[in-house]
């Protein structure tokens, strides 16, 4: 059985502003599912008497103290930018 | 009158008055140039590692505990996934299950009657940048604000009335300026606010289909939109149409709600853990520090203005809703300032003149001392109470000392019997028509002889002297 659907893989798609044609659909929807199918090997495991984990690593309350330092120049900031106007990034319309 | 009732939902977000954001040391001063406020962190640049400003995470648990929230002992951070050209990480660092705090609540109170309104939630994230739109078309993008430390308050849908939204909006500004964690400032966004409505039948359990109210840009215009948005609901109700879940600006100038889009299924963020953040473990004894650190709220001042310096209910309420008010006020009454005259007059001329220059009381020359010796120099007749207008307008707009300004005005209230007995004397020979009027019982011509008394000295008669002399006098003509 299928573990993803076309509709599914559309809407991710969509999520993550990507344009797929129809035979890109069939295409993904074919690897995500088996990529799904792999991780679904997890499920097999018992958790039940387990706390979830939202992180890997055991360390807690890695803090630092509030202090402002230097930023960079602004034309540091800028240097990637592919348009600029006034010292702002300039981007298309965005609605 | 209506047989539908409001349910009103709030979402405030506050920004936290920290030095450096909340992810990297960059300042978070408000109004610098554009884009001078950032670095690779801040700006998303792949391979940057955030690290959790402790100072955030104290602010936020203090206001969550002002707002009796429970403490959340085990946090982490969640990645919110968007894309807009504000956040340049395309993911807003933000925490989802496990918020700062839970289940809070503030007490409103509205024509007399109290009311507690639920929080939900309040959590942290990061604010995101600003952007300007260009008039040709394109954006204009300034990521000083991004990462700037950021609290989200959600209410329960417990508020039914545009005026308790706006009591609630008051009530939270109020308690988190006590709590000195942010200016709560909406002119320049560390303070803002949206707001969800539905209508639904009275006697109705289920909510019907709400609205969300962005861009309310005062809590007037919370208020306004509101009563706004509740009517338009109704009509589309009452004449058969369906309400729709959109989101809706309120548009100062009409005083309209207008749509800005239709949201079509529910919003679809991918909210997981950050990896690049590790969990957050509050202990007990931290929560009693922060705890230790939270000063005297507003509820609780009111009740001592009333019980330690006898002012109404209603002053101590006016009076303690702003802290640089209530802390204004104090220091009057340190300076030995009448408590009552006080708040007279910080609920009257004060408040007055700063509505109308749009200012807080600390961006004034006035002093409590100052004020409280103006207070006094009424108190001892050497100046009326009309003149002290004059010699306040003096001090909260060039500053100085009452004492001072009296001498150097030649203000000083005339209360020599004899003096003003010869104005008296002058204005009663140049207005027999008013003597006449008042042997003939009419008792107004008294008022317009004082009047006179009053404009001959240009205000400085005392004025019960003035009223005494004028009734002597009268009998004698």
């Amino acid at each position: 059985m299928s573990q993803i659907s076309k509709d599914e893989v559309k809407h991710v798609a969509n999520l993550a502003r990507l344009s797929l044609s129809e035979e890109e659909v069939d295409v993904f929807t074919e690897q995500l599912d088996a990529i799904i199918g792999f991780a679904e090997q997890l499920n097999e495991l018992d958790t039940e008497n387990i706390e979830p984990t939202t992180h890997v690593l055991e360390l807690r309350n890695v803090l630092r103290e509030d202090q402002a330092r230097e930023s960079v120049p602004r034309e540091e900031a800028l240097k990637n930018a592919p348009d600029e106007r006034d010292g702002q990034f300039k981007v298309p319309k965005t609605f | 009158m209506s047989n539908f009732e409001t349910i009103i939902g709030l979402e405030v977000h506050v920004e936290l008055k920290t030095n450096s954001k909340i992810f990297c040391g960059c300042s978070t001063d408000f109004g610098a140039p554009p884009n001078s406020q950032t670095c690779p962190i801040c700006l998303g640049h792949p391979g940057v590692l955030p690290v959790l400003n402790k100072q955030a995470v104290e602010f936020s648990m203090r206001a969550a505990m002002a707002l009796n929230c429970e403490i959340n002992r085990e946090q982490y951070f969640d990645r919110k996934n968007y894309f807009y050209p504000d956040n340049p990480k395309a993911y807003q660092i933000s925490q989802l299950d496990k918020p700062i705090g839970e289940h809070g609540w503030v007490e409103i109170e509205v024509n007399g009657e109290k009311k507690k309104i639920g929080i939900t939630r309040l959590h942290l994230e990061e604010d995101a940048g600003k952007l300007t739109h260009a008039a040709d078309g394109s954006s204009l993008v300034d990521l000083n604000r991004q990462g700037t430390p950021l609290m989200e308050i959600v209410s329960e849908p417990d508020i039914r009335t545009a005026e308790e939204a706006y009591a609630y909006l008051e009530k939270l500004k109020a308690i988190i300026q006590y709590t000195v964690v942010s200016d709560c400032k909406m002119e320049e966004g560390s303070l803002r606010c949206d707001a969800n409505i539905s209508i639904r039948p009275v006697g109705q359990k289920e909510f019907g289909t709400k609205t969300e109210l962005k861009n309310l840009n005062s809590f007037a215009f919370v208020q306004k939109g509101i009563e706004y948005e509740e009517k338009r609901q109704e009509e589309e109700i009452l004449n058969g149409g369906e309400i729709l879940q959109e989101t809706r600006r309120f548009d100062e100038k009409s005083n309209k709600t207008i749509l800005m889009r239709v949201k079509e299924g529910s919003d679809d963020y991918r909210y997981f853990p950050d990896p690049d953040l590790v969990q957050l473990s509050v202990s007990e004894e931290w929560i009693e520090r922060v705890r230790a650190e939270i000063p005297e709220l507003p509820d609780a001042r009111k009740q001592r203005y009333v019980s330690e310096f006898g002012l109404p209910a209603y002053d101590a309420g006016v009076l303690t809703a702003s802290i640089k008010m209530a802390d204004f006020f104090e220091k009057g009454v340190q300076e030995k300032a009448d408590p009552k005259m006080l708040s007279n007059w910080l609920m009257g001329e004060v408040s007055a003149y700063l509505n109308n220059a749009s200012r807080e009381i600390d961006e004034t020359p006035l002093t409590p001392g100052n004020l409280a010796k103006m207070i006094k120099l009424i108190e001892d007749g050497t100046i009326s109470s009309k003149i002290a207008k004059k010699v306040f307008k003096e001090m909260i707009e060039n500053g100085g000392d009452p004492g001072t300004i009296v001498k150097e005005k030649g203000l000083v209230q005339i209360s020599d019997e004899g003096a003003i007995r010869e104005f008296v004397v002058a204005v009663l020979d140049r207005n027999p028509q008013s003597i006449e009027d008042f042997k003939n019982g009419k008792d107004k011509a008294i008022g317009f002889l004082v009047g006179q008394v009053m404009k001959e000295t240009k205000g400085k008669a005392n004025p019960p002297l003035v009223n005494k002399l004028i009734a002597e006098e009268l009998k004698n003509r």
